[in-house]
């Protein structure tokens, strides 16, 4: 098993005051908290930070931690010793923070019986006549939302078992997703989490299992972008399309459309295709953001039309620049 | 591809066909109506209509709640802090968007 330098993983000192420790949780909690943080590794840092912050803010946890040193040498296993934590009384998880309690090993090791206990009455549904509901997350095509239709998902549904521990479980389901659904949204699956367990007494009966809560998000399409029920294509054009007005084939989620782009456009104007964006009611509209593509100077001729261009056209770009 | 052998299930998008009650949203975060009423009031939430003599809450409260709680327990930051958090963070999402930037 992995020794964790707790101490190390909050950038603390082996002496730091409790409230330095706080600080630097804080500051580190900020920086890789998952609603808030766009690093790739937040989830698995701010989780690796609570756990630390979790024994670091436990006179009796720490005190306990402090007993094993500084750990066994860079790729010895550790071992918890088997007098671990005799003589200190731990009060169990308090709130720590992160996607309920995901403990490493090292930990679990540790203070796990502590914490066992603690952990199920914390997440017991309040409501004592049903079971509890679960929430998953998927990753879906926009294709799939703008269709809408039966597909198949294999969710990992979090699980504690009869011992108290979390685990995952995989469970493939059909679902149909609603047309139309967005980045962000909830899909809610009544009565499809967990059943009531018989021991917690509830009322039996078709009510009695938990809601199913499927979190959507959307892979990156090739073509557009969605901003909230808006779709965003970039559309390339020649310079003399932009300039002089032209008819271009564009292609929007339910088919290729022919868009005119006016006379004295430039780069980055929006044409907005309305109704052509999500499906719903008011459906959103479809934006083509135009970007200006410059024809290869390649050859003899194409260069002597730039050549051309430069003479009948005195423009300098760079007017407002000050120059 | 939808699996031959399984039911098909149905649900409803969460934020759009769900209206929830004051009552739902203390059950649903096991906080006390003052604590709702105070995200109400700094803007972490929004009632469907203000002067209503029941409070009602779209589905969509719930994903705000549920991020208000955790910055509030894991950050402590406060109601207002939390409000101001939640409108930086849908600014920051819609620009990312907008600009591809940061997607996978």
């Amino acid at each position: 098993m992995e020794f964790k330098d707790y101490y190390q993983v909050m950038g603390v000192a082996r002496d730091a005051t409790d409230a330095q420790i706080k600080q630097a949780y804080r500051k580190l909690a900020r920086k890789y908290h998952p609603d808030v943080s766009k690093e790739p590794d937040a989830e698995a840092r701010f989780k690796e930070v609570g756990e630390a912050y979790e024994v670091l803010r436990s006179p009796e946890k720490r005190a306990a931690y402090d007993r094993l040193g500084t750990g066994p040498r860079p790729g010895e296993d550790f071992r918890p010793p088997p007098d671990f934590g005799s003589g200190f009384e731990f009060s169990g998880a308090s709130g720590m923070g992160g996607q309920g309690a995901d403990y490493s090993d090292f930990f679990e090791s540790l203070f796990g019986h502590a914490r066992a206990g603690a952990n199920r009455s914390r997440t017991r549904d309040f409501d004592a006549g049903r079971g509890e509901d679960h929430h998953a997350k998927i990753m879906l095509d926009l294709d799939a939302s703008l269709a809408g239709g039966a597909r198949a998902f294999t969710l990992r549904v979090p699980e504690i078992d009869a011992e108290g521990h979390l685990t995952m479980r995989e469970r493939v389901l059909n679902v149909q997703v609603p047309k139309g659904i967005l980045p962000g949204q909830t899909i809610r699956l009544a009565g499809q989490g967990a059943a009531l367990h018989p021991a917690e007494g509830g009322k039996s009966g078709a009510g009695a299992a938990g809601d199913l809560y499927i979190e959507v998000e959307f892979l990156p399409h090739p073509l557009y972008r969605i901003v909230g029920r808006d779709l965003y294509l970039d559309l390339p054009v020649t310079p003399w399309e932009a300039a002089l007005g032209a008819t271009v084939k564009t292609p929007t989620p339910g088919g290729p459309v022919e868009l005119k782009i006016p006379a004295g456009s430039h780069a980055g104007s929006k044409l907005r295709l309305k109704g052509r964006g999500m499906p719903s009611s008011p459906p959103g509209d479809l934006y083509a953001v135009l970007q200006i593509a410059l024809p290869p100077a390649s050859d003899d001729k194409a260069k002597a039309a730039y050549r051309a261009m430069a003479a009948a056209m005195p423009f300098n770009p760079r007017a407002n620049l000050g120059e | 591809m939808p699996l031959p052998d399984e039911p098909c299930l149905t649900g409803e998008i969460f934020e759009e066909g769900t209206v929830l009650s004051l009552h739902d949203l203390k059950q649903m975060f096991a906080v006390e109506e003052r604590h709702i009423v105070e995200w109400v009031e700094e803007g972490v939430i929004d009632v469907l209509e203000v002067d209503a003599v029941e409070w009602r809450f779209r589905g969509s409260a719930v994903r705000r709640a549920r991020i208000a709680l955790r910055l509030e327990r894991d950050l402590g930051v406060n109601a207002p802090g939390v409000a101001l958090a939640l409108e930086l963070l849908e600014e920051l999402e819609q620009l990312r968007r907008e600009r591809r930037v940061g997607h996978p």
